[in-house]
């Protein structure tokens, strides 16, 4: 999902640790307990977590690029209301999951670096262009439907702060899924050409959505630990089935067509998708998307450019600590 | 070159009269004035709070949790604080 590039197992350390204090920690896990900040962990759960929430987070930030580039262009006073609160609860999103992440050890600062840097993974997902109006549905519609999907079971996820910042994130986001819909529906009952436009939007989405859910479970290599650590409740592949299936009924209200010829629905009631181009998620996840080079480029000149306001603030915090102290002496 | 760090706050936010702060997360802010006002963007956007207090985070001192067991071993001991441990005849009703 928002943290895909997780395909590595973490295993390095794990020898080297007390057998006695791993033992306790898995028996802690298995009973459903909640991991904090200062309880002992793994290194490797440390490090595992630490990449996926500081990756969730990196996705928050730079999904505010493709909705962002709407916002001037709103249709309406109302769709453009709309999209700047969803786009500062995005914002807002990141920084829960940064405070949730460094709680694990690792500083805000260092974990931004490491994106600006390239180090760091955000979601394939946010390489892709909005290149119409209907695009700002589709992307509440069916990326924020996926984020849900995926988001939901982390709210039971092992470690507490991260839990807690998946509640929060998990409230706020059913409005921009609504919010999406409403785009989609609004564009289907009008004229041929606006219709036309949702179908469109659909046709490009549809695949690299798909893709949000990771890799098939037979390839995906961190999920065994993940599981076993119940950060992770469900495999990629559940996940993108359930929302393959809340999504079919959808589109077809919306009397959109899937871009997928070969689907058909089993006996059981399950929709069965074709199989996914995992190419093109390589090439993406690799630096090859549509949108890669824009996305970074966009990240280091709103950070570069906001440096003097850090050093500003800094500078003047320092100037009236400095005061109060002379003033004390005093 | 590596962005400073910038202090890391606690925020507590009030819900209604009547009610406690209570703790809602974190965030980073170079001076008291902009950590206030970036407690309000980041975790009131829909009317969650009356009232926000800020803290450094530096300042709060915590219970180490590797100690919990004799941290709070003097409560567990002490069945007879709690209402239950009386008995008190049916006829009497609720008390």
């Amino acid at each position: 999902m928002y943290t895909q590039a997780l395909n590595t197992a973490e295993t390095a350390d794990r020898d080297l640790e007390d057998a006695g204090k791993a033992t306790q920690f898995q028996a802690r896990i298995d009973a459903e307990e909640r991991i904090e900040p200062n309880d002992w962990m793994p290194a490797a759960y440390r490090k595992t977590l630490t990449r996926q929430i500081s990756q969730h987070a990196h996705s928050e930030i730079v999904g505010m690029l493709p909705e962002g580039n709407w916002i001037t262009r709103a249709p309406t006073l109302r769709r453009k209301a709309a999209l700047l609160a969803k786009v500062q609860d995005e914002c807002g999103h990141g920084l829960y999951l940064y405070a949730a992440a460094e709680t694990l050890g690792t500083s805000r600062e260092e974990l931004v670096d490491a994106m600006l840097a390239g180090k760091a993974k955000y979601s394939s997902i946010f390489n892709y262009p909005t290149l119409t109006w209907a695009d700002i549905g589709t992307i509440g519609w069916l990326v924020d439907g996926a984020a849900i999907m995926n988001q939901i079971p982390l709210c039971r996820c092992s470690y507490g702060p991260y839990a807690r910042a998946m509640i929060r994130v998990c409230k706020e986001e059913s409005f921009h899924q609504r919010q999406g819909y409403e785009i989609m529906v609004t564009l289907c009952r009008g004229s041929e050409e606006q219709k036309a436009m949702a179908q469109d939007a659909l046709n490009r989405w549809w695949w690299p959505v798909l893709m949000m859910f990771g890799p098939p479970d037979a390839t995906s290599q961190h999920s065994d630990t993940s599981t076993k650590w119940k950060i992770k409740r469900f495999s990629n592949d559940e996940l993108r089935q359930k929302f393959v299936d809340a999504t079919v009924p959808q589109a077809q209200y919306l009397g959109l067509t899937i871009p997928d010829p070969g689907m058909t629905q089993d006996a059981d009631g399950h929709w069965r998708y074709s199989e996914i181009d995992w190419t093109e998620f390589k090439q993406v996840l690799a630096g090859n998307g549509p949108c890669n080079r824009d996305r970074m480029a966009a990240r280091r000149k709103a950070h570069e450019e906001g440096a003097w306001v850090r050093e500003a603030a800094a500078a003047y915090a320092a100037k009236r600590a400095q005061r109060q102290t002379a003033q004390a002496a005093e | 070159m590596a962005t400073p760090n910038t202090p890391l706050w606690e925020v507590f936010i009030r819900s209604r009269n009547g009610l406690a702060h209570k703790h809602v997360g974190s965030l980073h802010a170079s001076d008291a004035t902009m950590a206030l006002q970036a407690a309000r963007d980041i975790y009131t956007r829909r009317g969650e709070g009356l009232s926000i207090w800020v803290v450094p985070s530096s300042a709060i001192t915590a219970s180490d949790p590797a100690e919990k067991g004799m941290m709070f071993e003097p409560a567990e001991s002490k069945i007879y604080r709690h209402p239950t441990f009386y008995e008190v005849p049916e006829e009497v009703g609720h008390m």
